[in-house]
């Protein structure tokens, strides 16, 4: 009997905690609808707003420009930072950042205020080749402002006007000899066709050491002027006259790196 | 009066002073007339040999080398061959004593024997006093000749003949060449003169291209020209060892002109060691060959004389002077005086040192400019080239006897004559000469007489003469 009665309670207790869990469960009644907004607001009062900002591209190599461009309507002012300022409703501009730059646009409107922004990435560009090695004239095309001087017969004096053009080929040599650091100048002794081929092996050797000792006086250094004597060996010029002689009796300067 | 006496050569210096009317300063010298004197010569008959077969093809090749060695020596006269008989002999047995008696009494004696009598060659018009004859013809693969001399004014035949020979040697125009030389080096022989057969002479030529210079070698008669080197550079200025044995030159092969010595023997290139100067050229050889001579910048500022070993070695400075000197020769007879041209007075003259480098002395005048000084075998006489008298460049030249300092003129403005070169006869030069347009190498005798041209082939210098 009392076995029976215990089995009940508890029986009925279970029931009760039972039936109380599954009252919870029932569903949510929905939430009263929002007030509908104020039906006519005043239209001067409209809000700004942005319809588009872009940047095109968003990203560019160091130097290259992006483009913005953006459009807002319902504002009384627009602005861009970073410089850009004041700007119209809509419209574009070129921006050349060195680096990430966000652009930042405030419109401002009589309802309110609208912000928006758009970012300009900015990557390095890849450090450019070393700067070509050969300078723009050749050693043999600098050479070529160097002229010749000439000496009178079985002379190796410098001349009045041989001193003046060594003097100006001084200062030629000076720069050649900068520009090319490694370059040697060779001055090469000539002769004319009349004394005999041995005697101008020597001559020609006196002409060419008369130009290096010269150069060297004003400042040349003379491990970077070489001398040779071509005799009569290397004429210029061919016939048997006074005018072609000159020529032949003359220092000729050449080079080599 | 022997032979040798009679074709020698050797100056013998007459002088006849004009000093009349000149003050003493104005240069006896220029105002000398100096001749050489040459006594009648023989005249020699020379009829073209004949070739058999295979010999025929170069049997003018070998009639005129002969002719060619036996004028050029200077000691006969030629006769004309257009005076010589029709029927010349060929070998002995072609001769006769005595034109033949009548075939029968009564028919005509005849004046001649057509060539065949010595007594032909003896009268005029060939007026020959000794007859050359002989034949070619191919014997066991060889180019033979068979060569005599007689004496014309001998009537007894063995008496008359002065030599007869068999040559040979290959059968080719070298082999015909080389015998023809045997041949007239024999006629030569018998009148005492040395042969310049087998003698070459080392050259300069700029055959191979404008604006390059190599050496070449030759026969001294201009025969087997060959090239030497192939530096396809500026190669000049040579100069032989008495033995013949090494050539040293200057070079500009290497940038600076430098020495450089060469084996004739091996045909290769000799270590030599330059000095560190801008200018090394001009190279001698001391007559026992163990030394050089030559010319260098070495101390920065003069050309001047140095000496050293044959390779460079025991390097000595001769002349210390603030002039250019180049050109060293030394007596080949004393081995002590040398010559050598310097620019110390003003223009180039040739002056003479003792090989210490004591005693300098000009030898030439002072006027003019002088070069090339060339020691005669026999260390008197020196040939050099002279512009005395002429504008600058319008070298001649002359032999000098050092001694008297007298001197003989040789060319008369012929072009331009330099480099002379004696032969190892003393009797002959060779020379470079633009006398035809380009330059090119001479043989003449010591007397100025008897011009060869030898090279034809684009400008050729400095011919050295060896044995």
């Amino acid at each position: 009997m009392k076995r029976t009665q215990i089995a009940l309670v508890l029986l009925a207790a279970a029931f009760l905690i039972a039936s109380a869990g599954c009252k919870k469960k029932q569903p949510v009644a929905p939430p009263p609808p929002p007030p509908a907004p104020t039906a006519v607001a005043a239209p001067a009062a409209k809000a700004a707003t942005v319809n588009s900002f872009t940047a095109e591209p968003s990203t560019i190599v160091r130097g290259d420009t992006s483009t913005l461009r953006w459009s807002v309507s319902d504002a009384t002012s627009v602005t861009i930072d970073n410089g850009i300022g004041t700007v119209p409703a809509s419209g574009s501009r070129s921006v050349s950042p060195t680096d990430n730059a966000t652009y930042r646009m405030t419109a401002t409107g009589a309802g309110g205020d609208a912000v928006a922004a758009v970012t300009v990435y900015v990557t390095n560009p890849p450090p450019p080749p070393p700067p070509p090695a050969a300078p723009k004239a050749s050693l043999e095309q600098r050479l070529g402002e160097v002229q010749d001087i000439l000496f009178d017969y079985d002379k190796s004096e410098v001349r009045e006007d041989a001193r003046a053009v060594l003097q100006r080929n001084a200062d030629v040599l000076k720069a050649i000899l900068s520009d090319f650091p490694s370059a040697v100048v060779t001055i090469e002794g000539n002769c004319d066709e009349r004394g005999s081929a041995e005697y101008n092996l020597g001559l020609g050797d006196r002409r060419a050491t008369a130009a290096k000792e010269f150069l060297t006086q004003v400042g040349l250094p003379a491990d970077r002027l070489k001398t040779i004597s071509y005799g009569k060996e290397k004429p210029v010029c061919s016939d048997s006259n006074e005018s072609c002689w000159q020529k032949n009796r003359h220092d000729h300067f050449a080079g080599a790196q | 009066m022997d032979a040798m006496k009679q074709i020698s050569l050797i100056p013998a210096l007459i002088l006849t002073a004009l000093l009349a009317g000149l003050a003493p300063g104005q240069s006896q010298q220029s105002d000398i007339t100096i001749k050489l004197t040459a006594e009648a010569k023989q005249t020699i008959a020379l009829p073209d040999f004949r070739g058999a077969a295979a010999a025929a093809q170069f049997v003018d090749v070998f009639n005129k080398t002969v002719f060619d060695d036996i004028e050029r020596s200077g000691v006969f006269t030629m006769a004309p061959k257009s005076f010589f008989p029709l029927n010349p002999p060929q070998q002995e047995s072609d001769l006769r004593a005595a034109p033949e008696p009548p075939a029968r009494r009564g028919a005509p004696v005849a004046r001649d024997c057509a060539g065949r009598c010595l007594s032909d060659w003896a009268a005029a018009p060939v007026s020959a006093s000794y007859l050359g004859f002989g034949y070619v013809a191919e014997q066991g693969g060889q180019f033979v000749a068979f060569g005599h001399l007689f004496n014309t004014a001998v009537a007894d035949l063995n008496g008359a003949r002065l030599f007869r020979k068999l040559y040979n040697a290959e059968l080719n125009e070298e082999g015909a060449r080389q015998v023809a030389h045997q041949y007239a080096s024999d006629i030569l022989a018998k009148f005492g003169m040395p042969s310049l057969a087998g003698s070459k002479i080392y050259f300069v030529s700029d055959r191979q291209g404008k604006g390059t210079k190599e050496l070449w070698v030759m026969d001294f008669d201009g025969a087997n020209q060959k090239r030497l080197t192939s530096f396809n550079s500026i190669s000049t200025m040579p100069a032989i060892s008495p033995d013949g044995t090494r050539l040293a030159f200057t070079t500009f092969a290497k940038g600076q002109p430098r020495l450089m010595m060469y084996s004739t023997v091996t045909g290769r290139f000799i270590p030599f060691l330059n000095p560190q100067a801008s200018v090394n050229g001009t190279p001698s050889f001391t007559p026992d060959g163990k030394t050089v001579l030559f010319a260098s910048s070495l101390d920065g500022r003069y050309t001047n004389i140095y000496t050293s070993d044959l390779d460079g070695g025991a390097l000595r400075r001769l002349t210390n002077v603030r002039a250019v000197e180049v050109e060293p020769k030394v007596n080949p007879k004393n081995g002590s005086d040398v010559l050598f041209v310097s620019g110390r007075g003003g223009p180039q003259q040739i002056y003479m040192m003792n090989i210490d480098g004591a005693d300098p002395v000009r030898l030439t005048t002072g006027e003019g400019e002088a070069s090339n000084p060339a020691w005669n075998p026999n260390g008197q006489h020196m040939a050099f080239a002279w512009t005395r008298g002429y504008a600058p460049g319008n070298w001649n030249l002359f032999i000098m006897d050092v001694s008297s300092r007298e001197t003989v003129q040789l060319t008369h403005g012929e072009g331009r004559n330099e480099n002379p070169s004696w032969a190892p006869d003393g009797r002959h030069l060779a020379f470079s000469s633009n006398r035809s347009r380009a330059s090119q190498i001479f043989t003449m005798l010591a007397d100025g007489t008897a011009v060869r041209q030898l090279t034809t082939q684009g400008n050729n210098y400095m011919p050295v003469w060896v044995k």
